[in-house]
C-alpha cells in the first residue's frame, strides 16, 4: 500500500508509521478528547521520535491550500512534515481573486502564485482526492493511488451554485471559478452577441464585467431588490445600479429566473424567462447565485458539517477527528463560513502554526473588509457594515448624481468608528478600517474623516492610529510592524512591501503605508531626504528644473554653483541625462564625456570580461533579410557572438573597445543606427505581426511599432524606457508589461502606462481607450515628457506613477486635461526632441576627438590585451573563465 | 633613454591628452594602468585591474569625488578607488596599486614599479 508513495517524497516504512500511530494513539487515549485538542502539537511533536518524518496530506491547490503550505514550509525548517498535495485542478495553484484580470490581457501563465522553495512538496496535479478512510488515516486518489497521512487537511474551497432551473444545462450556460470557466466563456461569448448574469452579487459583477469586456451586451439579474446584497445596504447598492447602468449595463432586480429556453438545434440558451412572466433573449449565461462548499468527501467520509455546509472546525481549524483539519471557504467555523481569501488566509496560518508546533493560535474575527473595483467602480465595506452593533449610528452622504454614497458606522456615544460603506470612491478606505475598533476617539464631527463637502474638523492622520492595527489585512500585517521596519531603515514604499510583506496583496493599504513613513519619519525628525547624492541637496526633479531655468550646460558649472565638491558616478550620469534631454548636442561633446559611465561613454554595453555589446537599432523588429546579412557579416569578420535579446534585436557579444568604431563604420554604412541599449533612454518598440499577417489582427501593430520608436528614439529619461505595440487584444506583443504599451481594438488604440519585467514585474494600466493614432501618440509625448522633468534617478515609470499623489488619475487630470498648463511646454519639448535627434554612432564616427578614445592604450594602440580572451561554446566565443585564461597565456608561453 | 626610463618611468601621452576627469589607459612593462587627470589639474596613476571582477577597466569608471578625495567608480560594480591611495571605499581590505606619476616637459611620466602602497 506504500508502493503509491514511493515516487514522491513521503516514503517511510511501515514499521516508522505504525509506531507513529501508536504513539499517537497513546497520547490521545492518555488524555480526554477534549484536552488532547486543546493542547497545542508541539507537546506531540516533541513526545515523539523527533527524525520521524510525518506526512500532510492537503486537498486542494487553490489559494488557501497554496498559502498553507508556504506557511508549513518556512516554519518547517526540519523538514519534520512530508507534504503531499492532491490537486483536482490541471494547473498549480493561481490568484483567483484576480481571474477577471484574464479578460484584460492578463495571461493565465500570470496568475500563477509565486511558490518559493517548494521542491519537498509532492504536489499531484489533476489528481482529485476520491475517498477517506479516516480509521486506516488514508486518502484514495482519483488515480487509485493511495495516500496516508498524519495531519489531513481539506482546502476544497467552493464550487458555484447552480440553481435547479429547467434549461440550466445548456450548452451557452457557464459558471465563473476557474481558468478553464474563463476560457469556455471567452470561446463562447466569440459568437454571442449578449450575456446574461444571473446573481448581482461580488463574483456575478465580476461576471458581468468580463462579459462587458468580451464586447456583450450584458444583463445582471439579482433576485434582491439591489446588487450586492450581502455586502451593501440599500442606498449603496443603489450608488453602484447607477454607476453600472451608466456604463451600459442593464440591471434588474427583484427578478427571479424561472427558466431558460434552449435552441434545439444547438442546444444553446437563447431566452431566459422569469417569474414576473418576463423575459429577456440572451446568448449565453453565467450563474453566479452564490457559492457551496466542497465539503462531499468530508460527509463521506462522516465528519460533521454546517446547518449550510462546511466542513465543522473549532477555532484552531480542526475537526472533531484530531487529525484532520479544514481551512478556506470549505471550514464552517464555529458556524460561519468565509468567501474571501483574507479569512482563509489566517485559517492557513493557524493550522501551520499548529502544525509546526508555533503556540497556540486560533482564528479570531475575521476581517471581512473588502475593498474591490468593480466594472471600474470603487466599492469598500468594512467593520460592521450594517450597523448591527447595539446602538450603533450612521452617518450617510449620498450624492445620486454622482453616483455616490458613503456611510460611517459608529459608537453611540460616536466617538469610536465600527464600520462603513463606500462605493463611488473608496479613497478613505485605506485610513478607516485599521481605525475601526481603535480605542483613540474620534474627532469631534466624525463626518470629517470622510472627504466630502468643505470637511470641517480636523483631519485624522496615520498617527490615529494605535500600534495594533491592522493596515494590511491580506497579509496580517500591523501598524507596529510597519512602524518597526521604518524604525529599522526602511525609507520608501518598495523597501516597506519587501521587509514586511504589507501592500502585496491587494494593494489597497499602500497609500496609508505611505503616509505612515511620512509621519513617521517626521515624528522621528528625520527629514526625507531627496538629495541625489553627497554632492547635491537636490533631487533629479528639481536639478532637471534649475538646468531646464538656468540654461546650464555644463557639469563644473552646476555643482559650483548648486552642488559641492567634483561629483560622482550617481549625479554625473543623471546631470549628463538631464542634459540630453535638454538637447545639449552629442553626449561625448566637450566636457560631457566626462560624465557618462562607461557604456555611454562608449556607446556599447560593458560585459563582465571588459569588451562591449553592440545593438544596432531594428525598428518594431522588423528587418530586412539584406540587413540581416550585414549584422551576419559584421559578427562573423570580428568574431562577436550573437544572441536575439528579448526585445527582438540583435545582441553581437565580444567587441573589444577598440574594435567598436569599426564595427560600427560597417553598421552605419549599411544604414544601421545606434539602438541606445547602453543608454537610460527608450529603447525599443516591440511589436507582434498585427494585421498585414496575422488572421486576428485589428491594426497595423508592426507600422504603429517603427513610427513610435522612430519618434522617441535617443530619448534620454531616469531609467530605461520600454514599449510595445500589439495588433488585438491577444497581445502577442506583451505591451502590458513595458513602460508604455499600445493593445489595437476594432475602436482605437488602448494605451497602458507604467508596466516593467524585471526584478518586480508589474503590468501597465489602462490610461486611455479607443484612441486615433494622433492622440495616442500626443498622449505618449506628453506621458514620456513628464516622466523625464519629474522622476527621481533610476525610477521607472511604474514606481514614478505609484509616487504621484493621485496616481493615474493625477495624470490624467496632467497630461490630458492640461491642470498644470503645462502640456504646450511638454509637446514642444518633444517637437524639438523629435527634430534634433541625430543617431549617436554617426556623430561619433564623425569626431576624431572621440574616436581617438576608443584604443586600448594610449601609449600602445595596437597591444594585445591578455585580460580579454575567449574560448569556444556551442561554437561561439564566450570570454575565458579565470582558470581557463591562466591556461591559455601558459600554453602561450610556451609557443 | 635608460637611465631616463628608470628615473621617470615610462612616457605614456602628452599632458593635453588627458581631459579632465576621463581615464585612459597606458601599458607599463606588464601592467595596465589607468592614468587621470582630475578637475584640478594633478595626475594620478592606478592600476587597472579591476580586483573584485579581474577586468582591465578602471580606466574607464566615473571620476569624481568622495569626501573631498578624488575617486574613481569601477563601471563593473560600482566599487570605488582613492585616486591617491589605491585603497577601496566600500571594501579597505582591498586595494590596487597607485603609480608614481611625473609631468616634465608636458609629457606624462609613469613610473614602471608600483610607486607606493600607500
Ligand atoms: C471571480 C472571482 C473573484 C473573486 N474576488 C475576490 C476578491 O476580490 N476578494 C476576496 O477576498 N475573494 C475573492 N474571491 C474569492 C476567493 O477566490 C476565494 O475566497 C479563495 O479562492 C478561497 O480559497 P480556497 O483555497 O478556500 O478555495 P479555492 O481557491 O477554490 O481552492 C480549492 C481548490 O481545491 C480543489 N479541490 C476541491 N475538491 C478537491 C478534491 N476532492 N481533490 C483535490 N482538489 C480538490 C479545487 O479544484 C480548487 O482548486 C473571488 C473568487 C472568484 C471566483
Ligand atoms: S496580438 Fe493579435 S494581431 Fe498581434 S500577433 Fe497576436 S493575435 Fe495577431
Amino acid at each position: 500500500m506504500y508502493g503509491e508513495l514511493a515516487c514522491g517524497s513521503a516514503v517511510h516504512s511501515v514499521a516508522t508509521a505504525q509506531r507513529r500511530r501508536e504513539v499517537v494513539k497513546f497520547i490521545s487515549h492518555a488524555r480526554n478528547e477534549a484536552e488532547a485538542i486543546a493542547k497545542p502539537w508541539s507537546a506531540t511533536l516533541a513526545a515523539m521520535d523527533e527524525r520521524s518524518s510525518r506526512r500532510l496530506v492537503v486537498i486542494g491547490d487553490g489559494m488557501v491550500g497554496h498559502r498553507f503550505v508556504d506557511a508549513v514550509v518556512q516554519r518547517d525548517a526540519s523538514r519534520v512534515w512530508a507534504i503531499t498535495v492532491l490537486a483536482e485542478e490541471p494547473r498549480p495553484a493561481y490568484d483567483r481573486v484576480a481571474l477577471s484580470s484574464l479578460f484584460a490581457g492578463v495571461t493565465a501563465a500570470e496568475l500563477a502564485l509565486p511558490s518559493p522553495k517548494r521542491d519537498a512538496v509532492d504536489v499531484r496535479l489533476g489528481e482529485a482526492a476520491v475517498r477517506i478512510d479516516r480509521d486506516q488515516r488514508e486518502v484514495t486518489t482519483s488515480n487509485g493511488g493511495v495516500v496516508g497521512y498524519d495531519a489531513l487537511v481539506f482546502a476544497t474551497g467552493s464550487t458555484p451554485f447552480v440553481p435547479p432551473i429547467p434549461g440550466a444545462d445548456a450548452a451557452s450556460c457557464f459558471v465563473y471559478r476557474t481558468i478553464e470557466d474563463v476560457a469556455a466563456i471567452t470561446a463562447a461569448g466569440a459568437t454571442a452577441a449578449s450575456g446574461a448574469v444571473i446573481g448581482g452579487g461580488l463574483l456575478g459583477l465580476e461576471a458581468a464585467d468580463a462579459l462587458r469586456r468580451l464586447g456583450l451586451r450584458t444583463h445582471v439579474i439579482e433576485y434582491a431588490n439591489r446588487l450586492m446584497p450581502m455586502q451593501l445596504d440599500d442606498g449603496a447598492g443603489e450608488a453602484l445600479r447607477l454607476r453600472i447602468e451608466a456604463l451600459g449595463l442593464d440591471v434588474r432586480l427583484g427578478a427571479k429566473t424561472t427558466a431558460i429556453e434552449v435552441r434545439h438545434a444547438t442546444s444553446q440558451a437563447r431566452r431566459l424567462h422569469f417569474e414576473d412572466g418576463g423575459h429577456l433573449d440572451v446568448d449565453l449565461v453565467v450563474f453566479s447565485a452564490g457559492i457551496r462548499p466542497r465539503d462531499e468527501l468530508a460527509r463521506a467520509c462522516g465528519l460533521a458539517v454546517g446547518e449550510r455546509g462546511g466542513v465543522v472546525v473549532d477555532a484552531t481549524c480542526r475537526t472533531a477527528d484530531s487529525h484532520v483539519w479544514a481551512i478556506g471557504e470549505v471550514a464552517c467555523v464555529d458556524g460561519a463560513m468565509f468567501g474571501l481569501v483574507a479569512p482563509g488566509y489566517a485559517m492557513a496560518e493557524v493550522v501551520a502554526d499548529r502544525l509546526c508546533g508555533g503556540g497556540d493560535a486560533t482564528f479570531a474575527d475575521a476581517d471581512c473588509s473588502v475593498k474591490l473595483k468593480l466594472l471600474d467602480v470603487d466599492v469598500a465595506t468594512f467593520g460592521d457594515a450594517f450597523a448591527t452593533s447595539s446602538g450603533a449610528l450612521s452617518l450617510v452622504y449620498a450624492n445620486p448624481v454622482s453616483g455616490v454614497y458613503k456611510k460611517l458606522v459608529v459608537s453611540d456615544d460616536a466617538t469610536r468608528l465600527l464600520g462603513g460603506m463606500l462605493v463611488g470612491d473608496a479613497t478613505e478606505y485605506a485610513l478607516l478600517r485599521p481605525l475601526v475598533g481603535a480605542e483613540l476617539p474620534l474627532p469631534a464631527d466624525p463626518a470629517a474623516l470622510l472627504r466630502i463637502g468643505d470637511g470641517t474638523g480636523e483631519a485624522v492622520g496615520s498617527g490615529a492610529l494605535p500600534s495594533s492595527a491592522l493596515v494590511c489585512s491580506c497579509n496580517g500585517v500591523t501598524k507596529g510592524s510597519l512602524c518597526a521596519a521604518i524604525a529599522d531603515g526602511a525609507r520608501e514604499i518598495g523597501e516597506l512591501k519587501t521587509k514586511t510583506g504589507a501592500g502585496t496583496g491587494c494593494g489597497s493599504c499602500v497609500p496609508l503605508m505611505k503616509a505612515i513613513i511620512g509621519d513617521e519619519l517626521a515624528a522621528a525628525g528625520i527629514p526625507i531626504s531627496k538629495a541625489l547624492c553627497e554632492h547635491f541637496e537636490h533631487s533629479r526633479a528639481e536639478l532637471f528644473d534649475i538646468v531646464r531655468v538656468t540654461g546650464i550646460r555644463a557639469f563644473s558649472r552646476l555643482v559650483a554653483e548648486y552642488g559641492r565638491d567634483r561629483g560622482c558616478d550617481i549625479c554625473k550620469p543623471a546631470v549628463a541625462s538631464i542634459f540630453a534631454s535638454l538637447g545639449a548636442g552629442h553626449i561625448l561633446a566637450g566636457e560631457q564625456a566626462a560624465l557618462q559611465d562607461t557604456n555611454d561613454h562608449f556607446l556599447a554595453n560593458l560585459q563582465k570580461d571588459g569588451t562591449y555589446s553592440v545593438v544596432p537599432r531594428i525598428p518594431g523588429g522588423e528587418i530586412t533579410p539584406a540587413k540581416l546579412a550585414v549584422i551576419a557579416q559584421v559578427a562573423g569578420d570580428f568574431g562577436l557572438y550573437t544572441k536575439i535579446t528579448g526585445a527582438q534585436r540583435i545582441d553581437m557579444f565580444g567587441a573589444r573597445l577598440d574594435q567598436l568604431p569599426a564595427i560600427w563604420r560597417r553598421l552605419v554604412d549599411a544604414g544601421f543606427e545606434s539602438g541606445h541599449a547602453y543608454g537610460k533612454a527608450l529603447r525599443t518598440v516591440k511589436s507582434c505581426v498585427g494585421s498585414s499577417w496575422c488572421r486576428f489582427g485589428v491594426q497595423d501593430s508592426v507600422q504603429l511599432a517603427i513610427d513610435l520608436e522612430l519618434r522617441y528614439r535617443g530619448l534620454r529619461a531616469p531609467h530605461k524606457v520600454k514599449a510595445a505595440v500589439s495588433g488585438c487584444a491577444r497581445e502577442c506583443a506583451e505591451a502590458r508589461g513595458k513602460d508604455f504599451g499600445v493593445i489595437a481594438t476594432e475602436q482605437g488604440w488602448n494605451l497602458y502606462l507604467g508596466g516593467n519585467g524585471g526584478f518586480t514585474p508589474r503590468h501597465a494600466e489602462l490610461f486611455a481607450q479607443a484612441l486615433d493614432t494622433e492622440t495616442l501618440v500626443r498622449l505618449i509625448d506628453r506621458f514620456l515628457m513628464f516622466y523625464i522633468r519629474t522622476a527621481d534617478r533610476l525610477q521607472r515609470t511604474s514606481s514614478w506613477l505609484e509616487s504621484l499623489d493621485g496616481g493615474l488619475d493625477y495624470l490624467r487630470a496632467v497630461i490630458v486635461d492640461d491642470s498644470l498648463g503645462i502640456c504646450a511646454e511638454l509637446d514642444a519639448a518633444m517637437a524639438a526632441h523629435v527634430r534634433d535627434y541625430r543617431d549617436e554612432w554617426q556623430g561619433a564616427l564623425e569626431d576624431p576627438a572621440v574616436l581617438s578614445r576608443f584604443v586600448s592604450f594610449v601609449n600602445a594602440p595596437g597591444a594585445d590585451d591578455h585580460t580579454v580572451q575567449f574560448v569556444s561554446q556551442r561554437h561561439q566565443p564566450r570570454p575565458a573563465t579565470a582558470t581557463e585564461r591562466t591556461r591559455l597565456t601558459d600554453q602561450e608561453a610556451i609557443r | 633613454m635608460t637611465v631616463e626610463l628608470q628615473d621617470r618611468g615610462v612616457a605614456v601621452c602628452r599632458y593635453d591628452d588627458l581631459l579632465p576627469e576621463l581615464g585612459v589607459r597606458a601599458l607599463v612593462g606588464d601592467a595596465h594602468v589607468a592614468v587621470f587627470r582630475t578637475f584640478d589639474g594633478a595626475v594620478f596613476a592606478i592600476d587597472a585591474v579591476d580586483p573584485f571582477s579581474g577586468a582591465s577597466v578602471l580606466s574607464r569608471g566615473v571620476v569624481g569625488s568622495h569626501g573631498g578625495e578624488p575617486v574613481v567608480v569601477s563601471p563593473m560594480h560600482k566599487q570605488r578607488f582613492e585616486l591617491r591611495t589605491g585603497r577601496c571605499v566600500e571594501d579597505p581590505s582591498r586595494h590596487v596599486r597607485v603609480f608614481s606619476v611625473d609631468v616634465v616637459d608636458g609629457r606624462v611620466f609613469v613610473g614602471a614599479g608600483a610607486a607606493t602602497d600607500q
